[in-house]
């Protein structure tokens, strides 16, 4: 339990003890500056839209490999898990590579007029490249053990396979949904490696904000990386509070179909 | 547990008897078949491409050239250190992660809940922010930097920075996985042995440590991709002194920067290749160990 403080209570709470040194004043001119303001409403907002990218195409994902045969699935279920096993770094230079516009996708999708890399967009790409494990890995195992009698009865009494998945399967998910969005979320709030090489980090527009607290502290403007880092904590701490307030209740409404 | 296959088809049966108008089974078919290619398709755009992206532009160049990239003496460098590091990080938290799981799994004491939520905390916390808590420590303007500086230690910006970094990115992988395990396992085991006059240690060696070998070598797997791979936290902290601080990831984008394409993504494609082997060494686990798939995906 030494070890624990030392390596993870110790730092943390030197971060927030750190950030007293400012005095409430000046910390709030810091976190409000528009160039702080703009990296953090990209950070949360491209994790919040990749976490639903995430959470949609995860459940189709974790449905498919769940209830449907098909050659290549298992080697498919192992690959989910390549975002948690390829260094960020790598992903961030592969996504790149692919999206820039004469790269592989880039090339398809620059004539639609979808730019992807070094845009705004091109962070959401990589953070749902990271989340996408977090959202199949947490609703597998609840699928596997939905009761099949369940959906039978459902589709006896003459619902319709839609009628049955939106009714019957979907609350039964919930939990686990949200769960899998929450992992996702917060992973993709902090995520630094595989974002910084696709974003194009111009100020105000694509700069993230773990890049800001990098560049303040480059500039040594220790106690500005700090407020920033301290605003990031806050946040994403009050909003999985949020979101395991809403996963309790979910579980309590639907505790019963589980 | 997977469901065999009879049960999935299973599913569909009563379906088909009551959906009304047209051939049944042909509505299924199709929904079946545009869920498996939305799939299909997300996973190639977002997992294959980007893995085969790294393979090819690494040998874009030719063999010479990438054998070339992968030989350099920064290259080696750092493929040396990384190595160093995982080598430390790794094995502390490997008994962290044992020392933590037994304690959580076979006593009972206050606030065991609010230890495994901490020890889940590293999961939440951006590997920015964890390095530039090390910074705030052990920095120049830090807690301990002056007294550092007096003793001419070096921390951040030097390899026990690095170290750190790594520990604490890579501090929750083992424990998390051990728990369920543990939990499942009971204590029973390790009662008998003790009864029979085992000594604690012997108890662990020859009792605890057989029963829980899978899942501390799954913790082991996970925890070294990301010991290995870890780039945000580290590179805060390293200071990006070439041949000195660099890991691969950090050299890495060192080289992407300076538009060494194909150099970058031959050390990358090394990178890969580690992240393959974990893979299919996790496979391989989970396929002869079935319960720690459900281990793996606790939240």
């Amino acid at each position: 339990m030494v070890y624990l403080s030392l390596v993870v209570l110790i730092p943390l709470s030197a971060t927030f003890i750190r950030s007293l040194d400012l005095g409430i004043g000046h910390f709030w001119t810091v976190v409000t500056a528009p160039r702080v303001v703009a990296s953090l409403r990209l950070s949360f907002g491209a994790a919040l839209l990749a976490a639903c990218v995430s959470a949609l195409f995860g459940l189709i994902i974790a449905w498919v490999l769940v209830r449907y045969a098909f050659p290549g699935r298992r080697l498919i279920d192992a690959m989910i898990d390549l975002p948690f096993a390829l260094p960020t770094a790598v992903a961030g230079i592969a996504l790149t590579a692919l999206y820039t516009p004469n790269g592989w996708l880039g090339r398809v999708l620059g004539p639609l007029g979808i730019e992807v890399a070094f845009k705004p967009l091109g962070v959401v790409v990589a953070l749902i490249f990271i989340g996408l494990p977090f959202v199949v890995r947490t609703l597998q195992p609840v699928l596997e053990e939905l009761d099949a009698e369940v959906e039978q009865a459902a589709a006896t009494l003459g619902a319709s396979e839609w009628q049955t998945f939106v009714r019957v399967i979907l609350p039964a998910l919930w939990p686990a949904l949200l769960t899998g969005f929450a992992l996702a979320f917060a992973r993709a709030v902090g995520e630094y490696g595989s974002v910084i090489f696709i974003a194009g980090n111009m100020p105000m527009r694509s700069e993230i904000a773990p890049l800001l607290i990098i560049t303040r502290l480059e500039q040594y403007d220790y106690a500005g990386a700090t407020a920033i880092a301290v605003v990031m904590l806050v946040l994403s701490f009050a909003l999985m509070l949020a979101i395991n307030a809403l996963q309790s209740w979910a579980l309590t409404r639907h505790g019963g179909q589980r | 547990m997977n469901a065999p296959p009879e049960v999935a088809a299973g599913y569909e049966l009563p379906t088909l008897r009551t959906m009304s108008g047209g051939d049944p089974r042909r509505g299924v078919r199709w929904g079946r078949l545009v869920l498996i290619a939305v799939a299909l398709a997300f996973l190639t755009a977002f997992l294959l491409l980007p893995l085969l992206v790294v393979f090819t532009q690494a040998l874009s160049k030719g063999v010479a050239s990438y054998l070339a990239a992968i030989s350099d003496p920064m290259a080696w460098a750092s493929i040396k250190l990384t190595l160093w590091v995982a080598g430390i990080a790794v094995p502390m938290n490997m008994v962290f992660g044992i020392a933590a799981a037994w304690a959580i799994t076979k006593f009972e004491f206050r606030g065991k809940s609010t230890l495994i939520t901490l020890i889940d905390l590293p999961f939440a916390v951006s590997p920015v922010i964890a390095g530039l808590a090390y910074i705030l420590i052990f920095g120049a303007h830090g807690w301990f930097g002056p007294w550092l500086q007096a003793h001419d230690i070096r921390v951040v910006f030097a390899v026990p920075g690095i170290v750190l970094a790594t520990l604490f990115v890579t501090f929750p992988f083992v424990a998390r996985e051990l728990i369920p395990v543990m939990q499942t396992l009971g204590r029973d085991d390790e009662e008998t042995a003790l009864s029979l006059g085992a000594s604690g240690w012997q108890t662990f060696w020859h009792v605890t440590l057989p029963n829980i070998r899978w899942g501390l070598l799954y913790g082991v797997l996970l925890c070294n991709a990301r010991a290995m791979g870890e780039f945000g936290a580290v590179s805060v902290v390293s200071g990006h002194i070439r041949g000195l601080t660099n890991t691969m990831p950090l050299h890495v984008e060192i080289l992407y920067n300076e538009y060494n394409y194909a150099a970058a993504f031959a050390v990358a494609s090394l990178l890969a290749l580690l992240a393959l082997l974990t893979l299919a060494a996790k496979s391989i686990l989970e396929w002869r160990q079935p319960e720690l798939r459900a281990g793996g995906r606790r939240t």
